[in-house]
């Protein structure tokens, strides 16, 4: 054990394992949260609780149908994603035209019900969900102990994230969604069924949101308001990413993780507050965010 | 960009006086009502309502003449509260210092958080101010002062001018009137000002706005202001009425509910906050034995609110009756 500034490395890389678990989370949600912004220029305040909801949805399938954990990690998404879809044919899609503020109220309108209803037969307290079997126990690496659930949370968010920028940058369907993103009019002059591109684009950036759910439910114990903690850290987020980039926002959830995680080993006062710090000071230089476009 | 306060042309645009004064008389009308409404209702429940009220309407301010949504408005209703509570409890100030010195904590807190939030726009905007009230809240949940989820309890009510006592109800309430209304017909000058007037023109076309030669951040940023004071005036008011101030004051679900208020009274309208404020509280009031159905309901609001009512309750009869209210 080398102590580091009082600190011991075992203590250090621990909380830095904690802040890139956060990290993963915060990526997961800032992407779904840029991607559903590119297309339907809302921000979706219901993200937290819909993120929510996919923890809640793996729950019911385990205690209610015993089903387990891998096929709840596409089932649960999948879930929630059909219900975003029906929340964006039914009311998003009448708020084209109006001015953004209204799609931020009706979203958070939203949460509140959701959060709401969840609160009502669930209290506050939270309701545990175990870990897979194939993901029990961990590795010793030397200099610290390495839970594998953990380290498959890392690389399974990681790797999502890759695809899903790798889907959108360089395949013919990504090309299509950009398209639809810059000019809506003259990608549907091209024969593409833009309002359809739409639904799919909001239910895949909520189903985002869904497997980060799913993901925390062995990490965090599942909560009506798990959701609504988080998603006000993941704005800020997106605010110092700027939400002109995918690449973007994956590269600021990760990092916002270790920094957090740093300050909670150096100065854990201020872990809460660190991430709004950081904004505060990323705005005063740069208003766009770091990877944003001035708008 | 749609403007966000949809309101049918003026009939008579060239008649500006007679906009004013139905606006005027709409003050004037309230006021005589709210004057009489101890006769109906609990002094220390109407208040705590005026104070809301008057929350609501400096939030209005902002995004109704403004076009800003801010998203974290109970970090100056919340944080005057905790300043105007230090201040009568620690300090032993009388009230109206107290008020006084919880506004201009609210109006500096303002000044700080919007030079940094107002050069963003629209959605990056509410988002911003959003985080800046978390970070507020963080700060309010660990420093020594706030006493943590306690919060400041048993605030000395004091004398007003060391002559009121406001330890009677009735009294305090009509003081809390007086301020009310102090700050609705602040709100009512400051609209029809010129400064005002070029807050709207920004509201309806920014890009235009800097054309003709304003200096719109600057604009913003006295707006911003102003409603953060008044929000201050509105929480330093409260602290002393409610004698506590807690951590409820300055989490995030107040400022949703300011926003609610707002929206189902009518943005952009001169007292259509007042009676949102009302109707927000008397649900709550009626639904507390609901639980967590509040918060559903209230969700229910906003969405309806937001698809198919979107002028507010004052904003339709305005709107139906073509005159200004």
């Amino acid at each position: 054990m080398i102590p580091l500034l009082g600190i011991t490395t075992q203590a250090l890389f621990a909380q830095l394992l904690v802040g890139l678990i956060n990290g993963a989370f915060y990526a997961l949600l800032s992407l779904g949260l840029a991607v559903i912004f590119g297309m339907l220029n809302i921000v979706n305040f219901a993200h937290g609780a819909l993120y929510m909801m996919g923890a809640f949805f793996a729950w019911f399938l385990l205690n209610t149908l015993h089903i387990g954990y891998w096929p709840a990690l596409l089932l649960a998404p999948l879930g929630v994603a059909i219900f975003g879809m029906i929340v964006e044919r039914t009311m998003l899609t009448r708020l084209q035209g109006l001015d953004h503020i209204y799609g931020l109220l009706l979203t958070f309108g939203l949460a509140l019900i959701i959060q709401g209803l969840f609160q009502n037969y669930f209290g506050s307290s939270g309701q545990p969900y175990p870990v897979p079997d194939l993901l029990k126990g961990g590795a010793n690496l030397g200099f610290m102990y390495l839970p594998n659930y953990r380290a498959w949370t890392i690389a399974f968010s990681l790797a999502v994230c890759l695809l899903t920028w790798f889907a959108i940058e360089k395949t013919r369907l990504g090309a299509v969604l950009r398209a639809a993103t810059e000019n809506p009019q003259l990608t549907r002059a091209f024969g593409v069924n833009v309002p359809r591109l739409i639904t799919l684009t909001y239910g895949f950036g909520v189903g985002l949101a869904a497997l980060a759910g799913v993901l925390a439910a062995p990490i965090y114990q599942v909560r009506p308001l798990m959701g609504a903690d988080l998603i006000v850290v993941v704005f800020a987020v997106v605010v110092i990413g700027g939400m002109g980039s995918i690449m973007g926002s994956i590269v600021t959830g990760f990092a916002l993780g270790l920094i957090e995680g740093l300050t909670k080993v150096f100065y854990p006062q201020a872990a809460n507050t660190v991430v709004f710090v950081v904004m505060a000071l990323v705005l005063l230089v740069k208003p766009a965010g770091l990877f944003g476009r001035k708008a | 960009m749609t403007d966000i306060a949809p309101r049918a042309p003026a009939p008579h645009a060239s008649a500006p006086s007679a906009k004013t004064s139905t606006e005027l008389l709409a003050i004037a009308g309230l006021a005589l009502a709210l004057a009489a409404a101890p006769l109906a209702a609990y002094p220390f429940f109407l208040a705590q309502a005026l104070c809301l009220a008057l929350f609501a309407c400096a939030f209005n301010l902002l995004v109704g003449f403004g076009g800003l949504l801010s998203f974290g408005h109970a970090m100056f209703y919340g944080s005057a509260s905790y300043v105007a509570a230090h201040a009568a409890k620690v300090w032993g100030l009388p009230p109206e210092a107290a008020i006084l010195a919880g506004t201009l904590g609210a109006g500096l807190l303002g000044l700080a958080s919007g030079a940094l939030s107002i050069r963003s726009q629209g959605i990056y905007f509410s988002m911003i101010t959003l985080a800046l009230a978390q970070l507020v809240y963080f700060i309010a949940l660990q420093s020594p002062y706030t006493h943590g989820e306690d919060g400041v309890q048993a605030v000395p009510r004091g004398k007003l001018f060391g002559l009121i006592d406001l330890s009677n109800d009735v009294t305090l309430y009509y003081v809390v009137l007086a301020i009310f209304l102090f700050g609705l017909f602040s709100i009512y000058r400051i609209v029809h000002s010129p400064f005002g007037t070029v807050l709207k023109a920004i509201r309806e076309n920014e890009t235009r706005a800097i054309s003709l030669g304003y200096r719109v951040d600057q604009y913003k940023l006295a707006a911003f202001v102003l409603s953060a004071t008044l929000a201050g005036l509105a929480g330093a008011t409260k602290a002393i009425v409610a004698q506590s101030a807690t951590l409820t004051d300055v989490h995030w679900t107040t400022s949703g509910e300011v926003i609610l208020m707002t929206l189902v009274g009518g943005m952009g309208t001169m007292v259509g906050p007042v009676f949102g404020a009302f109707i927000i509280l008397a649900m709550q009031n009626y639904l507390s034995t609901f639980g967590q159905w509040v918060m559903v309901i209230q969700g229910a609001i906003f969405v309806i609110s937001v698809l198919s009512f979107r002028r507010g309750l004052i904003g339709e009869i305005s709107n139906r009756f073509k005159i200004s209210l």
